[in-house]
């Protein structure tokens, strides 16, 4: 079945996976993380449910990015747990995938690119023409990857993070520097995945795309979580005055 | 300082040597057809075999983070330099008859020649490869980790996609393979129709005093490099075309 929305992107929605999805919930306790002197987490607190899409949101340099990465596995605290339901970071890894604010693509086609990572982690490569169509490059597929536009190298980064059907989609600042076109497209497909029971977590500077995206909200500010709840609470009463300051854009001194 | 007799000496020698060359390739001379034969065989195959063993070196040093690893680094860059007669010498020794690899009887033979070129640039492969690996692997490590991918699987992935990048690695490597002589002289003894090649032959010219021909052998060396140089060359281009370099 086809889905078209208003980005005219036409999406194939892709099946709904059986396995057990049981990394969630996430308890994150006093997660500190240092750079020699320089504190760039200090004492991190967070709980996430099981499902629905958290947006993480604060200034530049606050630490949303290296938030991110400590969740995924990518980096070890310098001290504090992590605990993905009894898991450490780096055993929940490979039931995660992180779409990184530059995509990073391989010097093959398009088709390769899902190839090579279906074949690493020994899933049915026949999935490649679905996953492609799901983001809409079908007919790119034979394309070099890096000659793709902005917006269609974050699609194929999208589709090969969903090729491993993960429990949590790490995306950090996945629509930076697109069209509205292309962000409008990059949000149907994560709001489909979400609507399939992933997990996303999804860091962002553009307010607009916070509300339309966020079930909660975690606020993080000089590298300390300020706030964390529910978005529309958040959006309409923010109790910090870092977090008015950000909403209105007002850069703190 | 060149007086205008030496100088003219030279002049003419280029010119007699430039028409010797020209006429040698044009009349298919079956002596030179061999020796650029053998000495494409010996080089092309002692690069192979370099490439073979020096590619995968180089993708794991640059994709391991481990105590030495500087001190591996400055070896590998060090051993870029080895002496070619260094390295004959040291075949020769193995292969000589009364030495530990002289029951294979392959001294003075074209395997006692790869076998020398392939230990002289099996560094030159390693260290470059791992240069242009590296700076891959930079781009790529944390997409690896996140895609949770085995040693094995990042070092495949790093050599596929610099594939364009190592073929540069490999010309540098049959670059000194086909212009070296010292090893190959030793380990090969220059023997007419069995291990002369252009460089060892070139070399028997000059000692005999045979200018001309030295020289138009050498200009037969340099349009051959040459044309190695533009077919890879022609394939890195049409890889940028496709932006896979």
């Amino acid at each position: 079945m086809l889905m078209s929305d208003a980005t005219g992107l036409m999406a194939v929605p892709l099946p709904r996976s059986t396995e057990a999805r049981d990394l969630l919930p996430l308890t994150v306790r006093d997660v500190t993380l240092r750079f020699g002197d320089v504190t760039v987490l200090d004492a991190v607190t967070l709980d996430l449910g099981p499902s629905g899409c958290t947006v993480v949101i604060g200034p530049n340099g606050a630490g949303k990015s290296l938030l991110l990465k400590l969740l995924h596995g990518l980096m070890l605290p310098t001290s504090g747990r992590i605990d993905w339901a009894g898991r450490t970071p780096q055993q929940a890894t490979a039931q995660q995938a992180l779409v990184f604010q530059k995509p990073v693509l391989l010097r093959r086609s398009v088709a390769e690119n899902i190839d090579f990572v279906l074949k690493a982690r020994g899933l049915d490569r026949r999935r490649t023409p679905d996953l492609l169509a799901h983001v809409g490059l079908s007919h790119k597929s034979a394309q070099p990857a890096r000659l793709l536009s902005g917006g269609e190298a974050q699609r194929l980064a999208l589709a090969r993070a969903l090729a491993t059907d993960p429990q949590v989609l790490f995306l950090d600042e996945p629509t930076a520097s697109l069209d509205p076109a292309s962000v409008l497209a990059i949000e149907a497909i994560v709001s489909e995945a979400r609507a399939r029971g992933m997990r996303i977590i999804l860091v962002t500077h553009d307010m607009g795309q916070a509300r339309r995206m966020a079930d909660d909200v975690v606020f993080v500010h000089r590298g300390r979580v300020a706030e964390q709840g529910p978005a529309p609470a958040f959006f309409d009463g923010p109790q910090t005055q870092a977090a008015r300051n950000h909403l209105n854009g007002i850069i703190a001194v | 300082m060149l007086n205008y007799a030496q100088s003219g000496e030279i002049l003419q020698n280029i010119t007699e040597a430039l028409g010797l060359a020209g006429a040698l390739v044009l009349s298919g001379d079956p002596d030179l057809l061999e020796i650029v034969g053998l000495s494409l065989q010996v080089s092309l195959t002692a690069t192979v075999l370099a490439c073979l063993i020096g590619l995968p070196v180089g993708a794991l040093v640059a994709t391991a983070r481990f105590r030495g690893r500087g001190a591996v680094l400055v070896v590998m860059n060090a051993l870029m330099g080895l002496p070619p007669v260094v390295v004959g010498l040291v075949v020769y020794l193995y292969l000589s008859r009364s030495g530990p690899l002289g029951f294979l009887g392959l001294l003075y033979t074209p395997t006692a020649m790869i076998i020398a070129q392939t230990i002289l640039i099996t560094p030159i492969v390693a260290a470059l490869s791992r240069q242009v690996l590296e700076e891959l692997h930079v781009e790529y490590a944390e997409q690896f980790r996140s895609l949770c991918l085995t040693r094995v699987q990042r070092v495949q992935a790093l050599l596929w996609d610099g594939r364009y990048g190592l073929l540069t690695v490999g010309l540098a490597g049959f670059g000194r393979a086909v212009a070296e002589v010292g090893a190959v002289i030793i380990v090969g003894g220059n023997i007419d129709h069995l291990t002369r090649v252009m460089t060892t032959a070139i070399a028997l010219e000059t000692s005999k005093g045979d200018l001309s021909l030295a020289l138009a052998l050498g200009i037969v060396l340099l349009v051959v490099a040459l044309g190695v140089n533009a077919a890879v060359q022609s394939v890195r281009m049409t890889a940028a075309r496709h932006a896979y370099v």
